[in-house]
């Protein structure tokens, strides 16, 4: 398989944090426009592996290019530009209502205004156009966070924990629009503590622990 | 790098606006801790006295304190920070936009504070009108430096406390030239020097922003 068809190729990737490894070699090749499903106990090291991806943190030993930016050499802004972030914490202002934080967005990346409208509807929240966002549901916000990445439309969807307090619509939802995006062309990576349940999703599952790959299945 | 200042600055001002964090939290603040600082001194040696200006300038880096923090809170959780660091946004526009803010709201509380020392402590309405000047532009130095040292401290990840030790040596200079300042505006003398050691240190300030905000935030 050429690299080109590759959006991730790490080789020994190692990331330290005052000293502290939180990835200890992880090697891992994952195809561009494919389903990827990082899982592994707390501290095995998803959470970082995705930051790693979305060029948050630095690369302390080992080589890697994930999406064309090489992880030693490249610039790190470039590739941040290239990825979408979805963490099960808020990803937004809190303060703003749905619609002004999409603005926000959409202004800081020169996309059109009139895409988010289609974007709330397309994620279900037409109704919470002007309600600020700590006043949305769990389930809401999230739903609000994938409107921002569809607006931004990257070429990675880094998802960390998407799951974390939704109820089984929401999970169902989620489940079908990550579908979409990967039918699109888009490269989808989830953390996960366990295997997404949609069985029409297929995703490739790597395991984590201690900060190494232990199990990958297709 | 200015349509991110703006895009930035119009965000923080929303915010603001929406909370009113800093109409009913932030001014009652200053204003109290005007007439406290006034009392303890005792109306003898308030106001038009040599205490008038170091009154307003300890009021307004306590008021800066405040503001400073609340300016990186808004920024939210780690999830925000990072969904916000995928935008992409240009660092120094980023820095200038939240100085901006910062500034602006910070003006309109000196404006107010410069106001009730006037009104409460009697200090001279000519010679605080022809402070004005100065003390806008030692605000926005302070509003620059604590753009910097705001994100220097951790932002609101970090520990608040932190931040008056570490912008001490930047803000200390700032108040002694800020007062001086408005001591030769009330009293008669040479308000030129003030001037150019305030604008010189707005503009270190500035530069130093835009080179290394981006360098803060990665770190």
């Amino acid at each position: 398989m050429s690299s080109s068809s590759r959006v991730v190729e790490l080789r020994d990737a190692v990331v330290l944090v005052d000293g502290f490894p939180l990835l200890s070699g992880v090697t891992l090749e994952l195809e561009s426009g494919s389903l990827n499903v990082v899982t592994g106990a707390n501290g095995a090291g998803k959470t970082s592996l995705l930051r790693l991806l979305g060029g948050l943190v630095a690369l302390s030993s080992g080589s890697g290019v994930v999406s064309g930016v090489d992880l030693t050499t490249g610039d790190r802004r470039e590739l941040r530009r290239r990825v979408g972030w979805l963490g099960h914490e808020g990803s937004f202002y809190d303060d703003l209502t749905a619609t002004e934080n999409l603005t926000f967005a959409a202004k800081a990346l020169g996309r059109p205004l009139d895409e988010i409208g289609r974007v709330l509807e397309r994620v279900g929240l037409s109704s919470r156009t002007k309600t600020p966002a700590k006043r949305l549901s769990a389930g809401q916000r999230r739903r609000l966070g994938l409107a921002w990445l569809l607006l931004r439309r990257p070429e990675t969807w880094l998802l960390d924990e998407p799951y974390a307090t939704l109820d089984d619509e929401g999970r169902t939802f989620f489940d079908e629009l990550i579908g979409d995006v990967v039918k699109s062309g888009a490269s989808v990576i989830v953390s996960a503590h366990d295997p997404l349940r949609s069985s029409a999703l297929l995703p490739r599952t790597i395991t984590l622990a201690g900060g190494r790959v232990v199990g990958d299945h297709s | 790098m200015i349509r991110t200042a703006l895009l930035v600055a119009g965000k923080d001002l929303r915010i603001e606006r929406r909370s009113r964090v800093l109409l009913w939290q932030v001014l009652p603040f200053g204003v109290m801790a005007l007439v406290l600082s006034g009392l303890a001194l005792g109306p003898n040696h308030a106001g038009n006295s040599s205490a008038g200006p170091g009154l307003f300038y300890l009021v307004m880096l306590l008021v800066a304190l405040l503001m400073i923090n609340r300016s990186q809170v808004i920024e939210g959780s780690s999830g925000t920070r990072t969904s916000i660091a995928t935008l992409g946004l240009d660092p120094a526009g980023v820095f200038l936009g939240k100085a901006l803010a910062l500034a602006l709201e910070l003006w309109l509380t000196g404006v107010v504070v410069l106001a009730g020392s006037v009104l409460l402590l009697h200090t001279a309405l000519v010679g605080s009108a022809e402070a004005l000047p100065s003390v806008l532009v030692i605000l926005a130095a302070l509003a620059a430096a604590g753009t910097l040292y705001g994100a220097l401290s951790g932002g609101g990840q970090g520990p608040a406390t932190l931040l008056p030790v570490l912008s001490f040596p930047a803000f200390a200079p700032l108040l002694i030239a800020g007062e001086r300042s408005y001591s030769d505006a009330l009293h008669g003398g040479a308000l030129w020097q003030w001037w150019v050691i305030s604008l010189v240190a707005l503009v270190v300030y500035l530069a130093i922003g835009i080179l290394l905000y981006g360098v803060l935030e990665d770190s």
